[in-house]
């Protein structure tokens, strides 16, 4: 599927009364089986511009166009796992249509195999994050959104989560939107990269990658990080080359 | 263990209050278990704890439903909430007994008027542990069974009611010691069985080994009750939650 997001202005009043623009004249679209980044500072908005996006929010004027039967899959910046049920209950829950196969495919791709039947309260963060992406991928998701799915783990853990999702978001070709502030995990993950201004947010630059994810090589990454790295800072100096 | 222990305790105390005090104020066990062992042939102990039990029963049922349902809504609807305040605090501040002598007036002497005065005793309390479940639910759980599409039905049983669960069940222990304690008294003012009936007699009588030997049995079902039914429903609840150390 296709997603179109015009968004003229989103704002947010606050305890004392006053109107603060999160979101202003955001425009931007991805192809279907993209999968497009948010790279923004935190606080700019991102999560917002979120809860837009797959319906939470509809109180902003503009349009968001996506098919109204699409389904979507959501991993949120917390696990966000029903604690009272079991690992697997919590993935059937949202994903009532998937199969057996398909599911053990997932949980064995993801190592959550030996955890089916522990509840959340007994797994670490790394494997809580773990069942929230399995959840996500369980309803095959015309839509999937990953909210920061990395942030706080360990490095090596890190690597090893975002190299399952690469693996996972290829075999599906489904259309995705990441969010993070680390501009590596943009880099290897995405196929177009939108880097977005502090708040109120808007889009700096958007950066199509074309070489597949399994064939950027180091020399490629440090290519666009030193890209994306002129964008940040030409933008510091009150430029704007859009 | 250490239970039987404490119940021989009281027996022996019990016992040795009962030479001091004289037996016409304070049988001995022995002569309270005589008491309930007649009662019991005669049957009319069964036929009365039968009966209040079913009070109970009902009362309990009646008030919980109607309690988490007024609850639920009262923690959400903002308007409901509005509303509904003034008259939870009036029924929270009502003493027992005005409800019950009320409910007698209005309804006759029936068995209609002896329950729902019991219930509408137990009700503010359960709607206003509902309504606090209510407002502690998780909004970041609502998003997410939004998100995923979750039928209204489907996510009211697997994500809210799990929430509500504790409250409830807190509602529900509380509410069933505030019966066992009103039912006894609605029955003394206005029903012809019962154990409240049957202790209101003996009161009249004097005859203290009879009113003890309803009362002691009555609290042994109410013991059996919760250890039986109450506790083992609460262990289940809370099966998901790690064990406090």
């Amino acid at each position: 599927m296709r997603l179109e997001v015009n968004i003229a202005r989103k704002a947010f009043t606050n305890a004392a009364g006053e109107r603060h623009d999160v979101l202003v004249d955001f425009n931007c679209s991805l192809g279907a089986g993209e999968v497009g980044v948010f790279v923004g500072p935190s606080g700019c908005g991102k999560s917002t511009l979120l809860k837009i996006l797959v319906g939470l929010d509809r109180d902003y004027t503009g349009r968001v166009a996506r098919p109204p039967d699409a389904r979507i899959g959501m991993v949120f910046q917390e696990p966000r796992l029903l604690p009272w049920r079991s690992v697997e209950e919590n993935v059937r829950l949202a994903a009532p249509q998937a199969d057996d196969t398909k599911l053990s495919l997932l949980f064995a791709v993801l190592e959550l195999n030996a955890h089916r039947n522990h509840f959340p309260g007994e797994l670490s963060l790394g494997l809580a994050r773990r069942v929230a992406l399995a959840r996500a991928f369980a309803v095959e998701p015309d839509l999937l959104i990953l909210d920061e799915p990395l942030a706080s783990l360990d490095d090596s853990l890190a690597d090893r989560l975002r190299d399952e999702i690469a693996t996972l978001v290829d075999s599906r070709s489904v259309t995705t939107l990441l969010v993070t502030h680390n501009v590596d995990d943009a880099i290897r993950l995405g196929d177009r990269i939108f880097l977005l201004s502090p708040r109120p947010a808007r889009i700096l630059a958007e950066l199509p990658i074309r070489t597949p994810r399994s064939a950027r090589g180091p020399a490629e990454i440090a290519a666009i990080r030193a890209d994306i790295e002129r964008v940040i800072n030409g933008d510091r100096a009150g430029e704007d080359d859009t | 263990m250490l239970r039987l222990l404490s119940l021989a305790v009281f027996l022996a105390t019990w016992w040795i209050a009962a030479l001091f005090a004289g037996a016409e104020k304070l049988p001995p066990p022995p002569a309270v278990l005589a008491a309930i062992g007649a009662e019991a042939k005669s049957g009319a102990l069964f036929i009365n704890l039968g009966v209040t039990l079913a009070r109970v029963a009902l009362a309990f049922t009646l008030a919980m439903t109607l309690g988490t349902a007024i609850g639920y809504l009262m923690g959400r609807v903002r308007l409901a909430n509005r509303l509904g305040d003034p008259w939870l605090i009036l029924l929270l501040n009502l003493p027992a007994l005005v409800v019950i002598v009320l409910a007698y007036i209005w309804a006759g002497l029936t068995e209609v008027a002896a329950i729902a005065a019991i219930a509408i005793n137990k009700l503010p309390t359960a709607i206003v542990t509902v309504r606090e479940g209510t407002r502690a639910l998780d909004a970041s759980l609502d998003e997410m069974a939004r998100v995923f599409a979750i039928p209204p039905w489907k996510a009211f049983r697997q994500v809210i009611l799990p929430q509500l669960a504790p409250y409830i069940a807190a509602a529900a222990r509380s509410g069933l010691s505030l019966v066992w304690k009103i039912v006894l008294v609605a029955e003394l003012l206005g029903r012809s069985n019962g154990v409240g009936f049957e202790i209101g007699v003996a009161f009249q009588l004097f005859d203290i080994s009879r009113l003890l030997a309803y009362s002691l049995t009555f609290v042994a079902v109410v013991l059996a009750i919760e250890i039986a039914l109450v506790q083992p429903f609460e262990t289940r609840l809370s099966r998901w939650r790690p064990r406090a150390a």
